[in-house]
Formats: C-alpha cells, structure tokens, sequence
C-alpha cells in the first residue's frame, strides 16, 4: 500500500472518529465525571472536595467534587424526580401496549393488500413526516378549552365547565401520549411493512394449507420470523421514549408544567437560566444513560452477534 | 440487503392478489382503515381550516363552525410579522452543509471499515451505532459546556464560540447522524460484490478512487434514501436547536415556532398558518421522496 494511499485511509476514518469522539463519546462519559461534582458552570473544577472549599457569600463557588451527593440528593430529594421516572414509563407503556400494535395492525391490513391501502399508507404515514415541534403546535388546536375541536364537540367549552386537557396535571400527559401516539404508530407501521415483505410467503402459505386461521399464522409463523424487526421496532420505542421532549416543551412554553415532568425535561432544565446545577444535570443524564444502555445493548448485540462468529 | 429492501428500492409491489376472499373480513378492515385515516387526517386539516379562517371570525364563532371567509391573510401576516424567510433560511444553511458533510464522512468511514481489511473493523462499527441511539439528553450538559469553551474566531460563527452558532449546529447534527449512516452504508457496501475492487487494485488504482469513483456510484440509492432521511430529520430537529442557540433569531425554522407561539400568542389562526408553511418542506419531502425516506427507514431496520 502506497504512502498516499496511507494518509487517504488515515483521514477517512480519522475524521468521522474524531467528530464522534468528541462531540458524541466525549460527552457521554464526561456526563459520569460531571455527576460526581458540584458545579454551577462558573470558573472550572477544581479536583478538591466540596466540603474543603467553603463558599463565600457573594462569591461564586468554583466546581468541586461532590462524592454522590447529587444521587442521593436525586433520588431522596427531588420532588421532579420520580414524577419524571413514573411519567417516562407510562409514555413508554402507552407505546408498546397501543402505538405499536396499532401500527402493527395497520401494516398488517396494508399488506394483504386491501382496496386503497395505499392511499391509506400514504396517510398514515403523514404525521411521520412532521416535527413534534408542529405537531404540538397544530394539536393544542384540537385541545384547546374554549374554542378547541373536542371541548366544543363534547359541549365543554363554556367557561363553567371547561376541560383544561393540556393544564391539568391528571390530563396533559395522556393528551400528549395521544398526539405522540399519532405519529409513532405510522413509524412502526412502516418499519412492520418492511418486516412482512421480509418474510418468506412460502412460510406462510405452507402453515394456511395446513389449516392453520389467518390470525393463528400471523401469531405462530409471521411474527417470530420478524424477530429482527421486532426487535428493531423494541428499540426505538424504548428510545423514543426516552427521548420525549420536544412535545413537552412546546406544550409548556418551555417552563416546567405540573403532570408533564420527563427525565429528558429535567435535565434540560438545570443548563438552562440562571442557576446552572452542571453536576445535578450530569446526575440525571447519567440514569438516562444507564436505562438506554439496556435497548442499545440488545440491539447491538443482535446486529453484530452474526459478524463476530464468522470472524 | 434483503429482499424487503430491494422490494423498497425499486417499484414496489403493494398490491398482491390473495386467492382468499373473506368478505366479512375485508369489511371491517375497510371500516377499520376508514375510520383512522379520517382520525389521522383530522388535526392537520383542522389546522389547515383555522389557518384560513381570519380571526374576528373565529373569535365570534369558535374554530368550529362554518365559514364565512377563508383567506391567506394569515399565511401573509405570520410571514411578514415574522420575518419567515430568515428562519427558512437558517434552516437551509443548516440542513444542506450538514446532509452533504454526514453523507461524505459517513461513506468515507464505511468504506474502509466494510470494503477493506482493517482489524477493528467491528469495535468501530458498534461504537458508531451505540452513538446514534444515545438520548440526546445524555450528551447534552457536557456538550453545552464545550459548545461554551470552543473558542473560534468571530468571523465564523458570529458568536465567537460554537456555541449559539450555526457552525454548532452543523458540528452537532452531523456528529449525530454520523452513527446511523455508517451503520447503513457499511451493511449496504458489504453487499457491493468483491469483484469490482479486484480489477482496479490490478490496475493500481488508488484507495480514493476505488472509493470516489467505483463504490460511491453503486452507493447512491442507499445514499438517496439517506439524504431523504436525514434532510426531514435535521430540518425537524428541536432539541440542538433549543439548548445550543440562545439568540432567537439564529434558530432555524422549527425550534423559532416555539417563539412564535409566544409572538403571536393571542392569535391561534396565524400559529396555525406558521406552523402549516413551517411543514411545507417535509411536506414536500413526502409528496416527490415518500418512497425513498420508506426505503431508508427499511435500510436501517433491516440488519439481523
């Protein structure tokens, strides 16, 4: 291999490795770091324990080492906190036990090939395309209390009987699911049309001769041999759910709302504004980064387990 | 690939003929469809209908009701009051250079990783993927304090730093999506055959041209569906948008609805018709390139 040919395969891997290092690895592991101290993003670290650095009033305390203050604090002391944790695991309950087999039966449907069904793909797929920045804008239309879609349909919008759906701390976050849920059932259903294309239709017709019903084949021969898909659709579920953000924020002006409170929020809301807790931030990113640690590792090793016994 | 995909690439075949005819069956199917599409569509139409309707209207009437006028006035004055077009073009320059540069990066590294023998060929490969599904909030308050502590010179970001920076959010973006498409065009490149590359190492051809001019060629459908994916990502994305820009007038188009939403707060009708020209790209996107953002989502799942 030539000297030029040396630097040309130098670069190619060198440059994305190091926008991937820096930008991507570097923070996630800087994240653990972080969550060991206390810092409100004035001055630097100092590799000292908190304890010895006293703060002076009117002074800003530079960072120092927390030891796992921030966790106990977190989990014994943080009124967001758990709110936050139950919230996530509803929204990620809603997507598995509805968006997804949702999605699952609309590809389904699509894939026998019914009269329109590509008109019907086409539209349900349509809320895929959009950001959740819009689709929370061009939902709050449809909850709006006085002049929205269903309050008026219902006859709840005079202002005696309103329902707040977005304000109310036991409505807004199953209003929010319901526009989320909108768009991830057309994501999974694309995804699941891809599976059902994969599978062998001989398989199919072999279990349909042997007597088998419609649904009977779809549970005991199409869907176990969707497994990678399956799994596929698992993982970006879990992700997404973890990911839930932007309708949150959109739907709360960007400040904290009662009913609404996600991990993704609180991290968020310790960088942003005044008081900076770049410690306690790092904290709560550190637990969404073990929870994603578990669908990134089934993935992973259901992508590469195949290329590491051939090696 | 699979077949799946291949299905996907090229004209696909929706509609195979099934010798089982279970009427009953295929009318609660129809009626199940129906009923959906006319749910899905709901909303969107809903906030076409309120986006056209001018506001003295609405406000006497309510937004459910029939119309008397419809007009573009609101479209007219959500883009002048807005000034619009600044926002569609921060977007631009941001979604342009960083579709182009993850594409490049993107092939360059999986071609050396699938096409030639490298000996960490997987442990790369999985740290890219893993990359790529992190939550973006597990990054964020580390990457918030370097944006703070990269220094460059003003002339490049206007801010004097990467952070509230364009350039930052083309860093950010393409640093993300890197992950995804190295792991879909080293899959799509293990499946290019061997044999083209054999004739030209005879012919003593360079690496860069074994990739530039053979590989990348016989890449492009992947690449077009990955340009589909990423173009409709980067122009949605909010999240790098709201925590890395701090100045307003710097967001692209969909992280600036949210200032919008509290500029035009008591006029629904021209949020409405902000956040419709707002889609119009995607919209786009999904009327002339359906197919192709579908085979790139099909490319991405297909690995197993």
């Amino acid at each position: 291999m030539s000297r030029r040919d040396r630097v040309t395969i130098a670069l190619m891997l060198g440059i994305p490795l190091l926008l991937e290092a820096t930008f991507i690895w570097f923070p996630a592991i800087a994240t653990i770091g972080l969550s060991f101290t206390k810092w409100t993003g004035v001055g630097s670290v100092h590799m000292k324990a908190c304890s010895s650095t006293p703060s002076v009033p009117g002074i800003p305390q530079p960072g120092c080492l927390y030891g796992v203050e921030n966790y106990h604090q977190v989990f014994t002391n943080y009124p967001d906190f758990w709110p936050a944790v139950e919230h996530n695991a509803i929204w990620l309950a809603v997507f598995i036990l509805i968006a997804t087999p949702l999605g699952m039966l609309f590809a389904v449907i699509i894939d026998r090939g019914i009269k329109g069904s590509r008109i019907y793909q086409s539209i349900l797929f349509l809320p895929v395309m959009l950001s959740l920045a819009l689709i929370g804008i061009i939902w709050e239309l449809i909850y709006s209390p006085n002049y929205g879609l269903i309050n008026t349909v219902i006859g709840r919008n005079q202002d005696s009987n309103l329902i707040d759906w977005l304000g109310n701390p036991h409505l807004n976050l199953w209003a929010l699911l319901v526009e989320a849920s909108w768009r991830q059932a057309g994501y999974v259903m694309v995804l699941y049309l891809a599976g059902l294309k994969s599978v062998d239709p001989t398989l199919r017709e072999a279990a349909l001769v042997d007597g088998a019903t419609g649904v009977q084949t779809f549970w005991r021969v199409v869907f176990p041999a969707m497994r990678p898909i399956n799994i596929v659709v698992l993982v970006v579920t879990v992700i997404e759910s973890l990911r839930a953000f932007d309708l949150v924020y959109i739907t709360s002006g960007g400040n904290p709302l009662h009913g609404l409170e996600l991990l993704s929020v609180a991290v968020t809301q310790n960088i942003v504004g005044e008081t900076q807790r770049i410690g306690f931030g790092s904290t709560l990113g550190v637990v969404l980064l073990v929870i994603s640690l578990v669908p990134i590792s089934i993935f992973l090793y259901q992508a590469f387990r195949r290329e590491e016994s051939h090696e | 690939m699979t077949a799946a995909t291949e299905e996907l690439m090229h004209p696909p075949v929706l509609h195979r003929k099934r010798k089982r005819k279970s009427t009953a069956g295929s009318v609660a199917a129809q009626m199940f469809m129906i009923v959906a599409v006319v749910l899905w569509l709901t909303p969107i139409v809903f906030a076409l209908y309120v986006a056209l309707r001018p506001i003295a209207e609405t406000n006497k009437l309510g937004y459910v009701s029939l119309p008397h006028h419809l007009t573009f006035e609101n479209f007219i004055q959500a883009w002048k009051q807005s000034q619009m077009w600044h926002f569609f073009l921060n977007s631009a320059l941001i979604t342009i250079p960083s579709v182009l540069v993850t594409l490049l990066l993107a092939s360059s590294f999986a071609f050396v990783v699938s096409r030639l023998r490298f000996r960490f060929n997987i442990p790369l490969l999985i740290l890219f993927t893993a990359g790529n599904l992190l939550p973006q909030q597990v990054l964020i308050t580390p990457l918030y304090r370097l944006y703070l502590a990269i220094h460059l010179p003003t002339a490049i970001t206007g801010s004097g730093l990467l952070y509230n920076s364009e350039l930052g959010l083309i860093v950010i973006n393409t640093a993300f999506q890197l992950g995804f498409c190295v792991f879909v065009l080293s899959n799509y490149m293990k499946t290019l055959p061997v044999e083209i590359d054999e004739a030209a190492i005879m012919d003593g051809a360079t690496i860069w041209n074994r990739f530039w001019h053979l590989t990348m060629p016989l890449c492009r459908p992947a690449l077009a569906a990955l340009a589909t994916l990423l173009t409709t990502w980067i122009y949605n994305d909010f999240f790098w948008a709201i925590t890395l820009i701090s100045t307003g007038s710097k967001r692209p188009i969909t992280s600036a609805l949210a200032n919008l939403q509290g500029q035009f707060v008591s006029n629904q009708n021209m949020i409405a018709a902000a956040a419709m020209m707002a889609a119009i790209p995607t919209l786009i996107v999904y009327l002339v390139l359906q197919k192709q953002f579908i085979a790139g989502l099909a490319l991405g799942s297909s690995k197993g």
